[in-house]
């Protein structure tokens, strides 16, 4: 029986020849990732440990970015615990403010995440590597920590659902939609514990932002990663940003799949998830009602990249946000603000009347940055609208793309750019 | 090893942003979290909680944030056991590794109501209903498992091995 890509990999891993879903494996790490919220509790576990060495300095990553530049007293005392562990173990691969970015979208640009490699995160959006074709998946503070110390984890091999993507996107459709349309098919729960599988002809018309974007929100179903196979983008992405050596693996012709779809991107709209969850979709010509909004946020590990906010800019340019919307707008990493500074683009939000702020993951998790009143109403860029999740338990969130999310900051109400005449 | 205790009954996809609000991760001290547990979900939670008692949910309990603040404080607010019709991956994995008892059951899930008396087995993985006089199967931990959980915990697991 053939293999997935994902079993591919967790095999190579693991020492195995072949390996079927359902077995326990354990699988060496390339890359072991923590944050300042996860991080102190995994270097807390740690201590309890008789080990006191990692397993390899160069092979973790601790990105400070959730509540930082540190919010309050706590967060900076959680940060200071991570910054002295990092030091005292001479991590390579720390990043604090000045250097840092939020985790999923600086990773890949540093170089550090490549096909073909296992990686573990205590970060649920840790999946998001899966768009350079290599395994990775969120974990929690526990597993981060025996990782850093053994520099393995245990898996179940998952089984996986095959997305057969056809076609080329329309204008104003980007990665974002596919992702929202594949979770309102199958469900926040339709990938549990499974690999999902991209593959077909409609990829090469897929950007990597694009793909960072679809394999991001694949935990947001459930899965377990999210994962592309390499083509000529992924090899030169990969070719500009890492000095490290990557493996392609395919899946086997014969591989076995649970259930298979076929999507063709062509036919897809601009597409939004309704309170409170992320399978509520409706696509924008099946919103009927006026949905007026107070905040629009344009960011995060889903969507802060580089094009996500030329496309924000696009519609931005020379328009203004309504009058009573506060619209946010965090570049992800702090080359990506660079890059958005040198193209104009901060000044074209600027002027068109949003904030933009320093890389944090901040609103999305209603950390700070952004948080919503009792009633409040927000289109946000970002991947989760749980109750609460960015402010009080009465605020609502609506996800969706950057294009959306911009026209909607102007029209002051859910929007298509297309009614701004674009 | 057993569980015992009064059930609070909730729904489908108790995310854990409902669980522990990240409002509350600038704390990663477990009795600190254990007073917002299940906040944004149902505020009476912590009062009305008592040591032993057992949380019996719907489908795809934890999904969301890999937090394991969330698993942390529920064991901390003196929950027994998790029994869920299914679980979101890693909060499946994080309650083990914490060591909070966790067992997946659909008929149990459908046959407990809010306020039930409950018992669980771990070792069979029998769920027995006090308060209705029924029983369930639910699926027992495999042997791995159930030595983490034994020794507390992933790292006290991995610390009694290296002794040895």
């Amino acid at each position: 029986m053939g293999m997935t890509m994902t079993q591919k990999i967790l095999a190579a891993h693991a020492g195995l020849d072949h390996v079927e879903a359902g077995q326990l494996i354990e699988a060496e790490l390339d890359l072991v990732l923590g944050n300042d919220i996860t991080s102190p509790v995994a270097i807390h576990e740690m201590d309890k440990m008789k080990a006191d060495t990692v397993f390899h300095k160069d092979k973790i990553a601790l990105v400070m970015d959730h509540f930082i530049p540190n919010k309050d007293i706590k967060s900076a005392e959680h940060c200071k615990c991570v910054r002295e562990f990092a030091c005292r173990h001479e991590i390579s691969n720390y990043f604090d403010v000045g250097e840092m970015g939020i985790e999923h979208a600086l990773l890949p640009e540093k170089g550090l995440t490549v096909a073909g490699d296992v990686i573990i995160g205590a970060d649920s959006h840790t999946c998001t590597y899966g768009a350079l074709g290599a395994f990775s998946t969120g974990v929690g503070s526990t597993d981060m920590a025996a990782g850093m110390v053994t520099g393995k984890a245990w898996f179940k091999v998952p089984s996986a659902i095959r997305f057969n993507l056809t076609g080329k996107p329309k204008k104003w459709v980007s990665g974002k939609d596919v992702i929202l349309h594949i979770i309102g098919m199958i469900g926040v729960d339709g990938a549990l514990y499974k690999s999902m599988e991209f593959t077909g002809d409609g990829i090469k018309n897929l950007s990597m932002d694009d793909r960072f974007t679809i394999a991001n929100m694949a935990i947001e179903a459930g899965g377990k990663n999210g994962i592309f196979p390499v083509d000529d983008q992924t090899e030169a992405y990969m070719k500009e940003h890492s000095m490290r050596s990557y493996k392609v693996y395919e899946a086997d012709e014969d591989a076995v799949y649970e259930a298979e779809y076929t999507i063709d991107l062509s036919k897809l709209e601009p597409t939004v998830a309704f309170p409170h969850l992320p399978e509520n979709t409706k696509t924008m010509n099946e919103i009927s009602q006026e949905i007026v909004i107070d905040q629009a946020v344009i960011g995060s590990c889903t969507n802060g990249r580089i094009e996500d906010l030329r496309t924000a800019a696009e519609i931005l340019k020379g328009r203004k946000v309504k009058k009573g919307v506060r619209c946010i707008i965090i570049p992800a990493t702090q080359s990506v603000y660079l890059q958005a500074m040198e193209e104009g683009l901060l000044k074209i939000f600027i002027e068109a009347g949003a904030v933009v702020s320093t890389p944090t993951c901040g609103p999305c998790l209603g950390g700070y940055m952004g948080i919503l009143a009792a009633g409040e109403r927000c289109i946000s860029t970002t991947n989760r609208n749980f109750v609460g999740r960015m402010g009080h338990v009465e605020s609502e969130i609506y996800l969706a793309s950057p294009a959306v999310a911009a026209a909607s900051a102007v029209m002051g109400k859910i929007a298509a750019p297309e009614e701004l005449g674009l | 090893m057993q569980a015992k205790g009064r059930v609070f009954k909730y729904g489908d996809n108790v995310d854990t942003d409902v669980i522990i609000p990240a409002r509350y991760l600038n704390s990663s001290d477990p009795a600190e979290l254990a007073t917002h547990c299940m906040e944004d979900i149902d505020k009476e939670f912590v009062n009305k909680v008592n040591r032993g008692d057992i949380i019996v949910a719907d489908k795809n309990f934890g999904c969301g944030s890999s937090r394991e603040h969330a698993p942390i404080a529920i064991k901390a607010a003196g929950v027994s056991c998790v029994i869920a019709e299914t679980f979101a991956r890693i909060f499946y994995r994080n309650a083990i590794n914490i060591g909070l008892p966790i067992i997946e059951c659909p008929e149990a899930s459908r046959g407990i109501e809010d306020g039930d008396q409950v018992e669980v087995d771990f070792d069979s993985g029998v769920i027995y209903n006090r308060t209705r006089g029924t029983e369930f199967q639910g699926q027992a931990f495999p042997e791995f498992m159930q030595n983490i959980i034994q020794a507390g915990g992933l790292i006290n697991y991995i610390n009694a091995k290296t002794e040895k």
